[in-house]
């Protein structure tokens, strides 16, 4: 029997026996989905965590005072020491180093904002000219220490804050009252929303003498510094420990985290997620497979009269167990596909309902639904296949 | 030409064995028309699948064309049903699911001829049994006579030189059973050996030669001088 033969003739057994071929395929095509449409979720979820992070700059460190690993004996201790505080001294120490391309050194506090008649509470960030590249934020208008203008009191506010403030006016060149000190405002932040947990759009920014001044503190909160590349984030981290920790008087003393080990950690768990996500629905393909089977087992049954008549016209064991193989194949086929477009039409409603999410279905997980699929498609058929090539010719034709 | 030498085929109830067939010998040329007849249990059956390749004797030489069959591969003995052998059964045999024209092509198919020059046999096949409006039935809504017909133009599409049919009029009225029994002695006429399995003793009176059989040996084997 030729091949194209014996696919055509198990087609128009599936096309016969429709309630039952289609039964099977949503089955098989419920699990490919289910693969499809989780691999998608836990992947969205990854992106968005990752975008978040990403947004937050580019080749970040971040150094903060005090360590957060256990080692022996603080010495500093014993002498009656607290750790050292991060100075602006460090900072600039830091800023120097031949791997750093920018540096924003950072205090963060809270004051009362007032102008035109409005008052409000408003976080304030204390930094440089640096920290709105650094951080990736953008300015709308204006412009914020620019050269020249190093000492003076300016002051950039969030999107929101300036459309609160001054809604009909422009906002560049009006003077506000934050805490006790004037300031000129500079510059205004494109609405950016929130990006890692807070708004950028209701924050100001001024800079980091007036913030020390203001809340009366010669220590930074943290110190933000752009590497120069990729390649040079380790080496940075090296250089900013060794320099800090001889400005420190030998005592390491700081804590340097990179944006890259944030990411890849986030990355790994998202990932074995996903892929415990996706083991979870491969299940359902499992299940799919044994329904296959079953159905395959009662077709074999259903079908004895047939398989008999089959052989007394000249079919020999391998055509018939290729023909119900060929059947269970195809209908795992119909359903593996069925499944992967059922699945990227679930994804896509994902990414309606949530825009935010980027919720695609990776191309491995659609390739590895559509391949476990057909693989227990076939290899449940196997049993069903053999019985049948195995029944006896008199006693199948003898059944009715 | 078939021969048939010391065949002896036991099935087992319990522990006894009971002979379906006991070391059966015969001979039968090409052309020939049989009948072979018997109360139930007398092995008829038996006889016509072992003749059928449906069944393997448990002892004995079956040599089919000059070819010893007996001990071929399962493959091989699948081929020979395909292209020598026609089966016509009493119940029709037809698979319920397809229709006239795609049962009647259905040795064809597993024969792997292509599919243009399986059209042009079946076309001539339905127009030879007067099927043509039926072609697009399926079994279900064919009369009696109509799937007898569809069966036996199956059993003839790869023109066999043997046409084993078993009780072929037992599922039809008197008048029908006669028409089939003209359709199939047309075979004979233009070459085919034709062995029918029958009880009906007048059916069996219309063979050239009639064996009749009982508890698994040949009784008689006598030849008609009619015709």
């Amino acid at each position: 029997m030729k091949l194209i033969d014996t696919v055509q003739t198990s087609f128009k057994a599936v096309l016969s026996y429709r309630i039952r071929s289609l039964l099977i395929i949503l089955a098989m095509a419920l699990g490919v989905a289910a693969v499809v449409v989780l691999t998608a979720l836990g992947d969205g979820a990854r992106n968005y965590v990752i975008n978040q992070f990403s947004s937050i700059g580019t080749n970040l460190l971040v150094v903060l005072p005090g360590r957060a690993e256990t080692s022996g004996a603080f010495l500093g201790a014993v002498l009656g020491q607290t750790p050292r505080d991060l100075t602006l001294k460090d900072a600039q120490l830091i800023g120097r180093l031949p791997q750093v391309r920018r540096y924003a050194p950072l205090n963060v506090g809270e004051a009362e904002l007032s102008a035109a008649n409005r008052l409000r509470a408003v976080t304030v960030l204390g930094s440089n000219a640096h920290l709105i590249p650094i951080r990736h934020m953008v300015l709308a208008q204006g412009s914020f220490l620019a050269h020249g203008t190093e000492n003076n009191a300016q002051i950039v506010l969030g999107a929101k804050i300036a459309n609160e403030f001054f809604p009909r006016v422009q906002a560049i060149g009006q003077r506000v009252r934050l805490g006790d000190s004037r300031f000129l405002v500079s510059g205004v932040l494109m609405s950016q929303g929130e990006t890692m947990g807070y708004n950028t759009d209701e924050i100001v920014i001024i800079p980091i003498g007036y913030a020390q001044a203001m809340f009366n503190t010669t220590s930074l909160f943290r110190i933000l510094i752009e590497a120069k590349s990729h390649s040079e984030i380790e080496p940075a981290k090296q250089a900013i420990l060794a320099t800090v920790k001889q400005n420190h008087d030998g005592e390491e003393d700081i804590t340097v985290i990179t944006q890259d080990a944030i990411l890849s950690t986030f990355d790994r768990i998202l990932q074995a997620l996903t892929l415990a996500v996706a083991g979870i629905a491969a299940i359902s393909l499992i299940v799919a497979g044994i329904l296959v089977m079953n159905v395959m087992l009662v077709a074999v049954s259903q079908r004895t009269a047939e398989i008999g008549l089959l052989k007394a016209i000249g079919a020999s064991s391998a055509d018939i167990r290729r023909l119900f193989f060929a059947e269970a194949v195809l209908l795992s086929l119909a359903g593996a596909i069925l499944g992967f477009l059922l699945g990227q039409f679930g994804s896509f409603i994902l990414r309606l309902t949530f825009p935010q999410l980027p919720a695609w279905p990776p191309a491995w997980a659609s390739m590895a639904g559509i391949t476990v699929a057909l693989i227990t498609g076939i290899l449940a058929s196997m049993l069903p296949a053999s019985k049948a090539a195995k029944l006896d010719a008199v006693n199948a034709l003898g059944k009715k | 030409m078939i021969r048939l030498t010391a065949i002896t085929r036991t099935f087992h109830m319990g522990d006894q064995a009971v002979y379906a067939l006991n070391n059966i010998n015969l001979q039968i040329t090409s052309g020939e028309y049989v009948s072979i007849m018997g109360p139930s249990g007398s092995g008829k059956s038996t006889l016509l699948n072992i003749l059928g390749l449906l069944d393997k004797p448990d002892s004995g030489r079956y040599e089919l064309d000059e070819k010893l069959v007996t001990d071929l591969s399962e493959t091989e003995q699948a081929q020979i049903r395909r292209e020598r052998i026609g089966f016509v059964f009493q119940s029709f045999h037809l698979v319920p699911r397809l229709t006239a024209a795609e049962n009647i092509e259905l040795p064809l198919t597993l024969s792997g001829v292509p599919s243009e020059q399986r059209q042009v046999r079946v076309d001539q096949a339905l127009q030879a049994f007067e099927l043509k409006e039926r072609a697009q039935h399926r079994p279900a809504e064919l009369s009696g006579g109509q799937r007898q017909r569809v069966a036996i133009a199956r059993a003839t599409i790869m023109q066999p030189s043997v046409i084993l049919a078993d009780e072929p009029t037992g599922n039809l009225d008197h008048q029908i059973g006669a028409e089939v029994m003209t359709l199939l002695e047309d075979l004979h006429h233009r070459g085919t050996t034709l062995i029918v399995v029958t009880h009906d003793r007048e059916l069996g009176a219309r063979a050239h030669r009639q064996i009749g059989m009982r508890d698994g040996e040949i009784l008689t084997d006598q030849a008609n001088e009619t015709d």
